[in-house]
């Protein structure tokens, strides 16, 4: 086992309060399946999956009920053996209805999952495992939830050397990360080993804070002989869990401007996506559910959960019990996540976990004063950008020169700038602001 | 005697590099028509690119050039695109009065609000939160950034948290257009009187539980007036080229349930069909549940 504690680690971020220990301990328990279940056709980055069941039609559990449409697509499977209600708008997290699938579960069944043909790790070839991982719907369940196969295929030109695994789950509150590296471990390291043979890369490094020394050890003491897997053990820092800040504590390797770990020889998977790559492709199945941390301070029973993709928020939240006084939901963790407008969204795969706070904890409008210059924002940038500066712009709207000038597009809203501002400036908003509108413009031409 | 060289050198000095630059003025002169300074004079300097050019010199190069007309200017008054036209010997041409259109009716009295937004009081930042918290995915957020980017103080925002636009204020610039993160403003031709205000795409009546006065694609506008409205994406299209009339145009409205589409007169405003429903509620804003 190689530690990494003593590397150097990123510059910059910040260290707020993580609030794991909570969940840390709980175990991963097993899901009910809800009433109705809700399942939206574009869960991951890229075009939709096309639907490929009717309505009125029975599915089995992990049957495909959709197929990738095109390279940067992939399919969508049931989460429950059941009868297809509607194919019908449905909520989605953006606010926006999004077309998707309701399914109802059969009460009585037993849910046996569907599998298809297996992917043997022996025999199949570097792109037969490429194209199972595309059927199987996996997507980076970090909560990018981009195409995983996607990052596989990487030009020739570009020589890839090393598979950066990622633990670190440096989001506060969040454990799934964590309880999946120790409750599977050998699914992780079979999946390591598709990866490797996809990728063709004969080194793998997974990466984690110090704040899992358990799961360190714990995958220490099993990793098998024939394995060349490294384990990173790294200071407890965010945004670490930024693949261009992982990159640079591990290997001390640094992502150029608009590049992709693909420039500095790396490709960064996440390790519930490998986990969940290693106990489905030998079983031939598609992702049909995933580990999530329901926690906060307004629930009652906190804790890591395999639930099935596509189980509304509302019921989640009912089952495992919230206080009366409920006041803000968070999708993802309190700093990279989002604030909910409404409970009836489903569970989709890059959702990592909900956060719910009392009314009286939820966050209060603060009043905003001018900046004053102290530069705590540059200092906590990871990216080494001038957020005050661009702040500033953001305001007096020259968008134009936010990108032209300051790397607004490099920015990755881990909104360590605004956590830090004194005078309590929406600074990672406004940076969120400014690029929907440079995207706005760009596409109006 | 070291006084005298010193004299003699500069004094030399100056002669030569004022002989040259003499020369060069007379030898590399660009003769500038100097009714483009004047025309420039006579242009408001607000800058606003309106005309289609960048920035009023560019115009009024273009005016002098005879490659645009006085009309272009949407800033000036009468008088001053008259004065031009004077000056330079050319009829004013047709004035095309164009101003920014909002496609949204939703204030707070009538669409609700589903999630409080608490953050920064834009609609820019808003909408990247879920949206912006509003039941009506495609509807106004009301927090004003449109009001605030015009530089004419031609949009207020009204009682209901919508903005109003104050057309003879409008120089059809663009700029509420480019801000709007919802893309609820458009620039129209003030003859387009037979306007849909309305965004929302979803399709039925059950998009009246977010918005008492949206479109639910019911296709009545289309069926009464099929030759200038046509739905599409469970909206109705107005082809404006068809030049549709008050005839026409209040047949379109006449049975129109929600009054999404109106006919906006000149000095009452938005007109609605006689069977629109009419607004019943009063405080969509206290609604608001998280």
């Amino acid at each position: 086992m190689r530690s990494t504690t003593d590397s150097a680690g990123f510059a910059h971020g910040v260290h707020p309060p993580m609030h794991k220990d909570e969940t840390a301990g709980a175990p991963i328990r097993q899901f009910p399946f809800a009433p109705v279940m809700v399942v939206p056709l574009a869960q991951h980055f890229g075009r939709p999956s096309r639907a490929i069941v009717r309505e009125g039609q029975e599915v089995q559990r992990g049957q495909c009920l959709a197929e990738a449409d095109g390279e940067v697509s992939v399919a969508t499977h049931a989460p429950a053996s059941g009868v297809v209600q509607r194919i019908d708008l449905v909520p989605g997290i953006a606010g926006r209805m999004v077309p998707g699938i309701y399914l109802k579960p059969f009460p009585g069944s037993t849910q046996e999952v569907a599998a298809g043909p297996a992917c043997d790790l022996d025999t199949a070839s570097p792109e037969e495992i490429i194209a199972a991982i595309q059927r199987a719907g996996i997507v980076g369940l970090g909560g990018a939830a981009f195409p995983t196969h996607v990052k596989l295929r990487f030009p020739p030109d570009k020589p890839v050397d090393t598979l950066v695994i990622n633990g670190v789950e440096c989001e506060p509150y969040l454990t799934t990360d964590h309880r999946v590296m120790l409750e599977q471990r050998d699914d992780v390291f079979t999946g390591i080993r598709y990866l490797m043979k996809a990728t063709g890369v004969a080194r793998a490094i997974v990466g984690v804070e110090a704040n899992k020394a358990d799961v360190a050890r714990a995958l220490a003491d099993a990793l098998p002989a024939d394995l060349p897997v490294e384990i990173g053990v790294l200071p407890v820092k965010y945004p670490q869990g930024a693949e261009k800040m992982l990159l640079k504590a591990l290997l001390d390797r640094e992502v150029p401007s608009g590049g992709l770990p693909l420039d500095v020889g790396a490709v960064v998977v996440n390790v519930a996506t490998t986990a969940e790559i290693g106990r489905l492709l030998p079983r031939g199945q598609g992702i049909q559910e995933r580990v999530i941390t329901i926690t906060g301070p307004a629930v009652k029973k906190k804790g890591n959960y395999r639930i099935p993709i596509g189980t509304p928020l509302r019921f989640a939240l009912e089952y495992v019990g919230v206080e009366d006084d409920l006041g803000q939901v968070f999708l993802g963790g309190p700093m990279m996540g989002q604030s909910l407008p409404s409970l009836d969204i489903p569970i989709t795969k890059g959702t990592s976990g909900f956060v719910a706070f009392r009314r009286d904890q939820a966050l209060q409008q603060r009043t905003e004063y001018p900046c004053i210059n102290c530069g705590y924002c540059v200092d906590a940038c990871p990216l080494f950008l001038n957020p005050a500066r661009l702040g500033l712009l953001a305001q007096n709207r020259r968008f134009a020169d936010m990108a032209a000038d300051y790397h607004l597009m490099d920015c990755f809203e881990c909104g360590s700038c605004s956590y830090v501002c004194p005078a309590h400036i929406p600074l990672v908003q406004r940076f969120r602001g400014a690029k929907s509108f440079l995207r706005k413009v760009e596409a109006a031409g | 005697m070291s006084e005298l060289v010193a004299v003699a050198v500069l004094g030399g000095l100056t002669a030569l590099l004022a002989t040259v630059l003499i020369v060069a003025s007379r030898k590399l002169a660009v003769d500038e028509d100097p009714r483009i300074d004047i025309v420039e004079g006579l242009l408001p300097s607000s800058n606003c690119g309106a005309c289609g050019f960048p920035g009023c010199r560019a115009f009024a190069e273009a005016l002098v050039g005879l490659a645009a007309a006085p009309s272009g200017c949407t800033v000036s008054d009468d008088a001053g695109r008259q004065a031009i036209a004077d000056l330079l010997g050319v009829s004013v041409g047709q004035a095309r009065k164009v101003v920014a259109r909002l496609a949204c009716a939703g204030g707070d009295n009538v669409a609700r609000v589903r999630a409080g937004y608490q953050g920064a009081r834009s609609c820019l930042a808003a909408a990247q939160v879920a949206g912006g918290g509003k039941d009506c995915f495609w509807g106004c957020l009301g927090h004003g950034d449109c009001a605030r980017v015009c530089e004419f103080d031609a949009i207020v925002m009204d009682a209901h948290a919508l903005p109003v636009v104050l057309e003879e204020r409008c120089t059809a610039c663009g700029d509420c257009v480019d801000i709007c993160p919802k893309d609820l403003f458009s620039l129209q031709d003030t003859a387009n009187r037979l306007w849909v205000r309305c965004r929302n795409e979803a399709f039925g009546d059950g998009v009246l539980e977010g918005c008492e006065v949206a479109c639910t694609a019911c296709g009545r506008c289309a069926a009464d007036a099929p030759a200038v409205v046509r739905m599409e994406h469970n909206l109705p299209r107005v082809d404006y080229a068809a030049h549709p009339g008050e005839a026409t145009g209040r047949a379109a409205i006449e049975r129109c349930p929600t009054g999404a589409i109106v006919w906006v007169d000149e000095t009452l405003g938005d007109i609605k069909g006689g069977q629109a429903a009419r607004v019943v509620r009063q405080s969509a804003r206290r609604e608001a549940t998280t």
